[in-house]
């Protein structure tokens, strides 16, 4: 098991440099392959802009790929195994349009002050406070279903209901807001990679960062949350700690995401069980590092084929995901008798 | 032989604590739990068992009373020595599908490993030996989803075993397994419990082989509140009578099984060559709403049976004899 899990491991280690490369060599301006090793190694660029193209645009946007999809998968698992519930992820229960709402609440209460590309610091900070807030509290709320519904496709479908109050107070906010706030608003909504300036990127990676390490010290009491909070109780786990640590994780990692990079859909729900599969194995202590450099080449791929048509403009993101991501569920619940886990 | 106590109940008060207020399942609950015994706890739906269990496992606090677990009470157990202390197999659904037995078994040392649950010689020692003595280890690196039911459960109860937990608690561990699991598993724990010399409690439904194989039986009812004590000594005193206080079922002394009381209004004396063939022929009967009286009662008025094998059955009635020679051949006549 353990082999199986450093193999994939160094595979998909890999598989992100191999997807960095590519982020990094193609885009909308054709910059020449030794160019961009040139430009980062050090060396003076033949032409000033493509220095800056390749440091302002295409490295912050690989790296805030890379950790976008660490991130949103980690999540993903996370909330899959807390509530017990293989289609249990960010967006479908409804954290990231609570991250959304706090978004919302910011950026048309700033009235076009505070835009997705252009962020100042202190309305960088605030869209994140709010992003952080919205999604704590939608969490929040799904916690406290979860004791009263024990049914986990209910709580799944509270998930959904929830999402849509926020989505309908977004549209309301939105009716009530100017026309510049709307549109930064609805930039940002497509979902992005672009969200993250260099200047902004070692703030936007600490937090994740803690986020992801956050995750990672909960390995044990996820494993023994696969048993169901009682037997997890008998095995001396805190449940009430483990919850809270859990819930702030995934916030915070939601929240994050959400904020630079709008509301990136199936990530979260897919890329688990495409580790699940991989492996083999429900064992956190290696499909939760296998989920995450699968959400991360998730990403960059999805990333990739964003910027695949070059000149003539980038593909939202959210146009992408699904198209990996609705497949690999189909298959999973078609399958589902025959997949170990979910029996 | 002195009997080491795991756990002491004195005037215990068992409920639930809600913010309307205190609702009590059972007051001055008493008993004590003892080392190297498998105790059965038994009793009707709504009895009280799973509750009695819960606060037990400390997963449901105690009302009022004292419960003392190793001679220090159980609440000031932290979580950890508690999870040290006591092992529990319960019905939950859980999602180990996706693990192996090892792995699943492994689980059990998490009270006792580090911060990230490393696994070390020993407890991959102890992991070995749990899979061996519940007979799986030829199963350990299966899938959970591919084992049967039966096995999934020795599996969990290798879980309580690698916990090292003098106190195994058990939920109900037979119920949905075939009748073959269902006395491997009792047998099993009975055999751990001595072996091992832990103390092991479970609720069953399943009363012929917890009246087989229990060494101590507690019997929960909401008149009588808590009766234990050895099998046979409850039962020869009576108290299996008033555990289902229903008048439509009553315990049969001879078979330690309850059956549907028998309220058949037409009389009919038997006797049979042997003590199997009287046991069927009476049940034959009874189901068919008969009352059997023994043979000394054989009277002119009464139909009498005379079962000489299970093909030679003799049925003389108002003086004419007929021979039936099978029972599908003597329900189908009329016996009056």
């Amino acid at each position: 098991m353990k082999n199986k899990g450093t193999q994939y491991g160094i595979a998909l280690s890999a598989l992100i440099l191999l997807l960095t490369g590519a982020n990094l060599l193609f885009g909308s301006v054709d910059i020449p392959a030794e160019a961009v090793w040139h430009i980062l190694t050090g060396g003076e660029a033949e032409k000033a802009s493509w220095s800056f193209i390749v440091w302002e645009s295409r490295l912050p946007q690989a790296v805030t790929a890379l950790l976008c999809g660490m991130a949103l998968a980690a999540s993903g698992l996370m909330l899959q195994t807390t509530f017990n519930n293989p289609l249990a992820d960010p967006s479908i229960l409804g954290i990231s349009s609570g991250a959304s709402l706090g978004v919302a609440l910011v950026m048309l209460a700033g009235a076009g002050t505070i835009t997705a590309g252009t962020f100042t610091l202190s309305g960088f900070i605030s869209v994140i406070i709010g992003a952080f807030i919205g999604s704590m509290t939608v969490m929040g709320i799904i916690l406290f279903f979860s004791t009263l519904v024990k049914n986990s496709i209910m709580l799944l479908i509270i998930g959904i209901m929830t999402g849509y109050l926020t989505s309908s107070t977004i549209s309301l906010l939105n009716f009530f807001s100017t026309a510049e706030g709307v549109h930064s608003y609805m930039i940002w909504g497509m979902g992005n990679f672009g969200g993250v300036s260099l200047q902004q990127l070692p703030f936007f990676g600490l937090f994740t960062v803690a986020g992801l390490l956050t995750a990672v010290l909960l390995i044990k009491p996820l494993n023994a949350l696969l048993l169901g909070t009682r037997y997890a109780e008998n095995l001396g786990i805190n449940i009430r700690r483990t919850r809270n640590l859990l819930l702030i994780a995934t916030g915070l990692l939601t929240a994050m995401t959400t904020a630079f990079c709008g509301p990136v859909s199936f990530i979260g729900l897919a890329v688990p069980h495409i580790a699940r599969l991989l492996l083999g194995t429900s064992n956190h202590n290696s499909l939760l590092p296998v989920t995450m450099l699968t959400g991360g080449a998730t990403a960059l791929l999805c990333h990739f084929i964003c910027i695949l048509p070059g000149e003539s403009g980038i593909i939202p993101l959210n146009a992408v995901t699904p198209l990996l991501g609705a497949p690999v569920i189909i298959y999973v619940i078609v399958n589902q008798r025959k997949i170990q886990y979910f029996n | 032989m002195k009997k080491t106590t795991v756990i002491t109940a004195t005037n215990l008060c068992i409920g639930y604590r809600t913010h309307k207020g205190e609702t009590h399942v059972h007051d001055h609950l008493s008993f004590a739990l003892y080392r190297g015994e498998l105790t059965c706890l038994l009793g009707a739906n709504g009895a009280g068992k799973s509750t009695l269990l819960r606060t037990l496992s400390a997963s449901q606090p105690v009302l009022s009373g004292e419960l003392t677990l190793l001679g220090t009470p159980l609440h000031r157990y932290s979580e950890k020595e508690r999870s040290r202390t006591i092992g529990v197999v319960l019905t939950d659904k859980t999602q180990t599908g996706g693990l192996t037995v090892y792995e699943l078994v492994a689980l059990g040392r998490q009270p006792h490993t580090g911060f990230f649950g490393r696994l070390h010689h020993h407890d991959h020692h102890l992991i070995e030996n749990a899979l061996h003595s519940v007979g799986i280890d030829h199963k350990a690196h299966s899938y959970m989803a591919e084992l049967s039911d039966g096995e999934k459960q020795k599996a969990m109860i290798a879980k309580a075993l690698v916990q090292e937990c003098p106190l195994i608690i058990l939920d109900e561990p037979t119920a949905f397994l075939d009748v073959v699991s269902r006395i491997e598993i009792m047998t099993l724990l009975h055999r751990l419990a001595a072996e091992q010399d832990k103390a092991i409690l479970l609720s069953t439904h399943d009363i012929e082989q917890a009246l087989v194989l229990a060494d101590k039986l507690w019997l929960l009812s909401k008149e009588k509140g808590l009766q234990c004590g050895v099998t046979e000594d409850l039962i020869l005193h009576h108290q299996m009578d008033t555990l289902f206080p229903h008048h439509d079922i009553r315990f049969d002394y001879h078979h330690g099984v309850y059956y549907p009381t028998v309220n058949g209004k037409q009389e009919i004396t038997v006797e049979a060559s042997d003590e199997v063939l009287l046991h069927w022929t009476i049940n034959a009967l009874n189901r068919h709403g008969y009352t059997c009286l023994p043979a000394e009662a054989k009277n002119a008025d009464r139909t009498h049976l005379a079962a000489l094998s299970a093909d030679r059955l003799i049925v003389t009635q108002k003086g004419e004899t007929h021979i039936c020679s099978s029972f599908e051949e003597l329900l189908s006549v009329s016996l009056v």
